[in-house]
């Protein structure tokens, strides 16, 4: 991984647009990110729950996987079912080590000639070397020069029928290309806020045009990655390098469901002999939700202890979640102490204060399956 | 208003009588963004000019209140616990954090006035 202090921060397609929309910027992961607008984290959080958020997520990494047997060489670093995945689908997995912990987490889309892939930005180059490495010679890894953007929130799918018609009918987890003005776009119906929403990517050039044209529906205000954080804790899901790392396994973090079925029976994935023994007989720890009783937030390393007693685990993330009004966060406890409801304590600042286990997440998804409505 | 001096790690002091009455600067709240938690000392606790007397979190992280002048906490802002916005809305008002009764008054000379606060704002 590159040391964020010493190298100048990338600017992204987006950069001079957040600018001229008055963002807070500071360096994430290498590159000139937006941490958050005018109105601050908590408005542009609620606004996303309750209308539709446009986030620059142009520092992830955007990366092809082309050659004859791409699904099936990608099988033997993640433990996901890759080669049962159809056409225009996509599916959340993880890259493991042989230890079974977690390289990475990434979204794996069958675009129908190629792989589409896109990962976490501290991660890409590692991403890259490995798979390049690990990969068969005929299968080629490529990084792609195009902006992504987040289109996020329940009026999300009304703002991008009205300038890509069709997009509001793709079910969660599905792909499709669009062009809007000229520009072709690769739209996935995905996201990391717990929302209905977008994930849209887009040639460079193109990038702050397609934005603006975003920005100026009314429904839609920009969001930075401070919302995106709570969002996505509240949402229950993971970011990687926090909740998720090389010490932590598929099966301790809640992912067992991207263990596919079929790979379940197989193996041949790195990691598959801890992480097909934690799936018979159980994990050591579990990654579960934290909410304390009062207003103090409880942040990430911040130690977890049963009441009046022994430590049983950390906090990995922990901040206010500005739609459940407190503060929430999320961690890792020993499995025989995780279950929901459970009396805790959260040590903040040297002193123990009252939290309990919660169920994941705290907001429920609403994701557009396709069905009723 | 009375005039505030201010420390360079930017709380705020406005004296009244041989009670200081200690926030964080308006530069302060804008940098830390939307404050969803403070904690705040308890009444009578002894602190020594530079020591840490509060807590401020806003929902990126956790910052520390370093008191300005030395002496004794008298009265702490309870508002803040049900209101802990007041801190953005009205950070030199409202949203003060603690009153302390000094122990040497002295200290007050030795902090920035206002305009001298603001030029060391612009050099950051």
């Amino acid at each position: 991984m590159s040391d964020p202090e010493s190298a100048p921060a990338r600017p992204t397609p987006l950069t001079g647009l957040h600018r001229a929309l008055g963002a807070r910027m500071a360096p994430f992961a290498g590159y000139d990110m937006p941490i958050h607008y005018a109105r601050g984290i908590i408005e542009e959080h609620l606004h996303t729950r309750s209308a539709a958020s446009l986030f620059d997520v142009s520092h992830m990494g955007q990366l092809t996987i082309r050659g004859a047997d791409r699904a099936e060489a990608l099988e033997a670093l993640v433990p996901g079912d890759i080669a049962g995945l159809a056409p225009g689908r996509m599916r959340y997995t993880v890259l493991t080590d042989e230890a079974g912990g977690i390289l990475d987490d990434l979204i794996v889309t069958n675009v129908g000639d190629y792989l589409f892939v896109v990962v976490n930005a501290a991660c890409k180059d590692a991403d890259i070397a490995h798979m390049r490495e690990a990969l068969p010679g005929g299968c080629a890894v490529e990084e792609l020069d195009r902006g992504l953007v987040a289109l996020q929130g329940p009026q999300a799918a009304a703002v991008l029928a009205r300038l890509a018609p069709g997009a509001e009918a793709l079910p969660f987890m599905t792909a499709a290309p669009f062009e809007i003005d000229g520009a072709r776009l690769a739209v996935t119906r995905s996201g990391y806020t717990g929302e209905d929403g977008f994930e849209i990517s887009i040639p460079a050039g193109d990038t702050e045009r397609i934005a603006r044209m975003l920005l100026d529906r009314p429904e839609v205000e920009p969001a930075g990655l401070g919302a995106r954080d709570t969002l996505r804790l509240e949402a229950g899901l993971c970011l990687y390098g926090q909740d998720i790392d090389r010490t932590t396994t598929p099966v301790e973090a809640g992912l067992a469901w991207t263990v596919g079925r079929r790979r379940r029976a197989e193996g041949g994935f790195p990691g598959a002999r801890v992480i097909l023994d934690q799936l018979a007989s159980g994990p050591p720890r579990r990654r579960v939700g934290i909410r304390p009783d009062g207003r103090a937030p409880a942040r990430a390393h911040t130690t977890i202890r049963a009441v009046g007693g022994a430590a049983i685990g950390e906090i990995t993330s922990g901040s206010f979640g500005p739609s459940i009004g407190g503060p929430v966060a999320m961690g890792y406890v020993d499995a025989r102490a995780s279950e929901a409801g459970r009396a805790v304590e959260v040590v903040v600042r040297d002193r123990p204060l009252p939290a309990r286990i919660a169920a994941l997440p705290f907001v429920p998804h609403r994701y557009f399956t396709g069905k009723g409505g | 208003m009375a005039d505030l001096r201010y420390s360079e790690d930017h709380e705020w002091v406005r004296v009244e009588g041989d009670i200081a009455v200690i926030g964080i600067s308006e530069y302060a709240q804008d940098q830390l963004g939307d404050v969803v938690f403070v904690e705040l000392p308890e009444p009578g606790r002894a602190v020594a000019q530079g020591d840490e007397a509060a807590v401020v979190e806003s929902v990126k992280a956790a910052s520390e209140v370093y008191a300005p002048v030395s002496g004794e906490v008298v009265a702490v802002n309870d508002p803040l616990a049900d209101d802990p916005g007041l801190v953005n809305r009205e950070p030199t008002g409202g949203g003060w954090f603690l009153k302390v009764r000094m122990s040497d008054p002295d200290e007050v000379e030795a902090l920035l006035d206002e305009p001298a606060y603001r030029n060391f704002v612009s050099t950051l």
